[in-house]
């Protein structure tokens, strides 16, 4: 609670300075082949109402089975988030109306979850860290899709999504600014993917948020929060929360008071708005569903799971830091995605890991980000790109033909080492060639050289002249030396 | 010579077995009495067509040695169970219109073992109601009348359709099902035996829900063995229902002929509720004598929660009632009342869809749900109900074997006496029986005898989780001890 204040994350108002707590409700569609209660494919897509059963259907008499794939994945989820796993969890039923949801009630979890507290280290772009306290993690079903679109005077429904697996990972209100909401929805978003159990989708609605916004002056309690639902990317989160703590800012600075609501947020339009207030929020009469049993297992069951947990990203940050000696920075950039941190550290292997990750994340990275492509997808394998760096480190290549190498591997494939032979790309290290290519430039170049025996830093357009003269592949620690010698500069 | 259709289901399983008639002569023979009983509004639909081309499938299998535990055995269903491409209502305008493309695993497990479906029975609507008087198809009209009378009474409920059928010996079992006592007041009502099982025993996928924490579907017959034979083909693990027990199925009818001797029968003090007639004093007494007889040791024992039980239920029962019938929104199947927009169908839908008594219930159970009103009713109720468990765990573990009661606290009432007023009178109608269900214990009615006026009055037998059979054996004895009830003259003929 007395956690020091961050006077940059402050936001001006009017009159005073303003801190904007923030909580985050997450729902992570859990991977798996089929849905919560029911055989039912989860895949995306397909025609409306392919992928319904008897009992998503809710027809009379149906009764949902728990699928213990997506039991497993809240387990490996809350391992993940560190968090106390719940041997014994209840189901209960929030009842509400709803087309789209057509048992009339959602299958969830109120007083006893799967996943108790844990917490997620968020690292902020500035280098800074926090650790955002997880409150709970439960599982519950998704409901179908109203289309409002189909007809002039009808609704249609599609039930696809109906009884999909949903894990909604509640965050306790611990971030302080709209940075630090995108930074914990990455973060968790990256244990999920490399947990394998959510693929965080934002597009496909495979990840969505609901976010709760107060805002108080420093030191002063909580304030009177609104719940900005089902915003669907972390970018519209980040717009959401300023727009949101701007606006309750300004209705107190004007003697208003905050009234809890829960709001829309426009991107569009670059606002939120009301969906509804306190005394219209539902009455959703939850109590245990009598056609489910306790959710019960023992700490056998945690042990297996959490045997065949993959290395999250934290620990393996750590690891690329202290084995590869990369830059924390570095290292956080690569473990974003565990197939980037797979691709670095297959590039890495046996060579020297900051040029491999000078490589990945600047050549490689920005390639793909420019062409669109994914490291899933990369043109360049990590063999390819580990043999580029190879060259180099042999000084068969320079710098800068790398880069050429790079691009026609990119382009046109191929084994980089074959390439540089067949095209005649090796640097030349046969000093004699480069001293007549020097010699050739100091002769036609008098006065140059009389500056620079004045100006050594005229030394680099000798440098560039030099291997502009050899096509780029003369050793430019040997050009250097000559040139040194030639000219008398030390 | 005795009609086919009056032989008990056991004799007529003989008989098909030594071909002394063929199934196709016992279907029909059902057909026909069907056909005259009109009058007593027990089916709502039925499936000649189909209980013929079964029964001619039975008389195939039979000839050719490969006959079934039920094979040609002809049964009405509650309109309860989903039934494959036979309309399904539960006694409801809402689900009218609807077919079920599915087949609920109770009546699927009845026709796997060869039975014949005669067709749907009615039922108080949704099974709520213990006089099926509730239904929206009109009430059931019980065979039986009082001596010297020909007002007509009511067959209880909410099984009874089922009842009524058997007795009128208009199948020779029937599905039932059971939640506060749906199976077991109209067979004591009719002179019929029915058994609630253990919760869990019997699947409930397919079957419409009412409360699911406390519903169980079982039989209603003639006799104790003819019950037995039908719970041991409608019982079994089923995956579909994870509250079913995944256990195997005991020889049931093998059961009936144990006999009580060394048994412990308990006689549970607090079922003495003020009011009791002395008639049903003295039949519980009568009872208590013929196991006693049979070789039973009896004692008073004592549930000393049984008589919050009543109130329980009817917090819990609605409570989950409020929420199963959620579902029923005009949206997917059966009654659609349009409205001005997505509310106004629903209200539209439900008003005119449901009936009184399940709009009660649903109003009821979305109260004790509401926001600061669950603890004090819902949780409550909650802990009531294990305290009742408690006091039969404490008698079982005391050495009793079985607990004997009366099934109801009258015999049948007329229709339209009771209930019209106050809710409560007809919801006394479960005051035996509804403690078994809070328990998730099983239950049987048996008849022991007539009142004054000519009417049947059951007992009721009360056993440990999973031991349906020490019921069938105690059973037996009364059913032995009291003789066959004779059925009423098929006035309605």
């Amino acid at each position: 609670m007395t956690a020091a204040v961050n006077p940059k994350k402050l936001i001006k108002g009017g009159l005073h300075d303003w801190e904007v707590v923030i909580g985050m409700e997450i729902h992570a569609q859990v991977t798996s082949r089929s849905k919560l209660f029911s055989g039912a494919s989860t895949e995306f897509g397909g025609e409306p109402n392919d992928h319904v059963s008897l009992v998503d259907a809710a027809m009379p008499g149906m009764l949902p089975v728990i699928n213990e794939a997506c039991v497993a994945q809240a387990v490996r989820t809350g391992l993940g988030l560190k968090a106390q796993i719940n041997h014994r969890s209840v189901f209960d039923r929030k009842n509400y109306f709803y087309p789209d949801l057509p048992q009339g009630y959602q299958i969830s979890q109120f007083k006893d979850p799967i996943v108790g507290e844990g917490e997620v280290l968020v690292d902020l772009p500035d280098g800074e860290s926090i650790t955002v306290g997880i409150e709970r993690l439960h599982l519950e079903q998704d409901a179908g899709k109203s289309l409002h679109d189909q007809n002039p005077t009808q609704s249609f429904v599609d039930l696809n999504r109906s009884g999909v697996a949903l894990m909604e990972i509640v965050s306790r209100p611990d971030l302080r600014s709209s940075e630090e909401a995108r930074a914990y929805v990455t973060k968790l978003r990256t244990i999920l993917r490399y947990l394998g159990t959510c693929d965080g989708d934002m597009e496909k609605g495979s990840l969505r948020a609901d976010v709760n916004v107060s805002v108080r002056r420093v030191g002063d309690p909580l304030g009177t929060r609104c719940e900005i639902k089902n915003v669907n990317s972390i970018r519209f989160i980040g717009q959401a929360i300023e727009t949101e703590a701007r606006r309750q800012i300004a209705i107190i600075e004007d003697g208003g008071t905050i009234s809890q609501e829960t709001r829309l947020f426009d991107p569009g339009k670059g606002e939120t708005r009301s969906m509804r207030s306190k005394e219209e929020a539902h009455d959703y009469r939850y109590f245990p569903d009598p056609d489910l049993l306790p959710l019960e297992f023992d700490q056998a069951y945690v042990d297996a799971l959490a045997a065949g947990l993959p290395e999250l990203p934290d620990a393996k940050k750590a690891r690329f830091i202290a084995s590869y000696g990369l830059s924390p920075y570095d290292a956080g950039v690569l473990i974003a995605e565990r197939a980037s941190a797979d691709y670095f550290e297959a590039v890495a292997k046996g060579r020297d890991g900051k040029a491999a990750a000078n490589w990945v994340i600047n050549e490689l990275f920005g390639r793909l980000n420019k062409e669109g492509h994914s490291i899933e997808t990369s043109p360049v394998s990590a063999d390819q790109l580990g043999a580029i760096v190879d060259l180099i480190g042999e000084g068969v290549i320079s710098g800068k033909i790398a880069k050429d190498l790079f691009e026609i591997v990119w382009s046109e494939g191929g084994d980089p080492r074959q390439i540089v032979d067949a095209r005649g790309l090796k640097q030349v290290t046969d000093t004699g060639a480069i001293e007549a290519a020097v010699d050739e430039i100091i002769a036609r170049n008098p006065e140059k050289v009389a500056q620079a025996r004045e100006k050594p830093t005229l030394l680099g357009w000798f440098v560039g002249q030099t291997m502009k003269a050899t096509g780029g592949k003369a050793n430019p620690a040997a050009v250097n030396a000559l040139l040194k010698a030639k000219l008398g500069i030390e | 010579m005795t009609s086919l259709n009056e032989l008990t289901l056991a004799e007529a399983r003989d008989g098909l077995k030594a071909k002394d008639f063929s199934a196709t002569d016992l279907t029909r023979a059902h057909l026909d009495a069907m056909e005259k009983a009109r009058a007593l509004n027990a089916y709502l639909v039925e499936t000649p067509d189909r209980a013929l081309a079964m029964a001619e499938a039975a008389d195939t299998r039979i000839a050719s040695g490969e006959a079934r535990p039920l094979e040609g055995i002809p049964l009405g269903i509650k309109d309860l169970f989903c039934t494959e491409g036979v309309a399904t209502t539960a006694g409801s305008k809402i689900l009218e219109g609807f077919t079920p493309a599915y087949e609920s695993a109770v009546t699927a497990n009845l026709w796997r073992d060869g039975a014949v479906m005669l067709g749907k029975l009615n039922l108080d609507e949704f099974a709520m109601g213990s006089s099926n008087e509730t239904s929206a198809y009109g009430d059931v009209v019980s065979p039986w009348r009082r001596a010297g009378s020909d007002a007509k009474l009511v067959p209880g409920g909410s099984s009874g359709g089922s009842a009524a059928a058997v007795a009128a010996h208009l199948c020779l079992g029937a599905t039932a099902t059971d939640t506060g006592g749906s199976i077991r007041q109209p067979a004591a009502f009719t002179g019929t035996v029915g058994i609630k099982p253990t919760y869990g025993r019997c699947s409930r996928w397919g079957t419409v829900a009412y409360a699911s924490s406390l519903d169980q579907a079982g039989p209603i017959a003639r006799t104790v063995r003819d019950c037995a034979i039908l719970l041991g083909s409608m019982a079994g693990a089923d995956a579909r229902d994870t509250t079913c027990a995944d256990l195997p199925v005991p020889d049931f009818e093998a059961a009936v002929a144990r006999g009580v001797k060394g048994l412990t029968i308990g006689i549970p003090k607090e079922y003495r509720v003020a009011g009791m007639s002395a008639e049903i004093q003295a039949l519980w007494d009568r009872g208590a004598a013929m196991l006693k007889d049979a070789g039973a040791t009896v004692r008073e024992i004592s549930l000393p929660h049984t008589p919050y039980a009543l109130p329980a239920y009817y917090i819990v029962a609605p409570a989950e009632a409020s929420s199963n019938l959620a579902r029923y929104d005009g949206v997917r199947y059966g009654l659609r009342v349009p409205g001005k927009d997505i509310a106004g169908m629903y209200e539209n839908t439900r008003a005119a869809g449901f009936g009184r008594e399940v709009k009660r219930r649903i109003m009821i159970g979305t109260y004790v749900l509401s926001a600061g009103y669950y603890d004090a009713y819902y949780v409550r109720a909650q802990k009531i109900r294990t305290l009742i468990k408690r006091d039969f765990e404490q008698a079982y573990a005391a050495g009793v074997d079985a607990i004997l009661t009366p099934a109801t606290p009258s015999a049948a009432f007329g229709i339209g006496e009771k209930g019209s007023g106050d809710p409560v009178e007809m919801y006394l109608q479960d005051v035996f029986t509804i403690t078994v269900n809070m328990a998730g214990l099983p239950g049987i009615s048996v008849p022991a005898g007539l009142d004054a006026q000519g009417l049947p009055l059951g007992l009721q037998l009360i056993g440990r989780p999973f031991d349906e059979e020490t019921l069938f054996a105690a059973a037996q004895v009364i059913e032995d001890a009291t003789g066959r009830t004779r059925l009423p003259a098929a006035w309605w003929a």
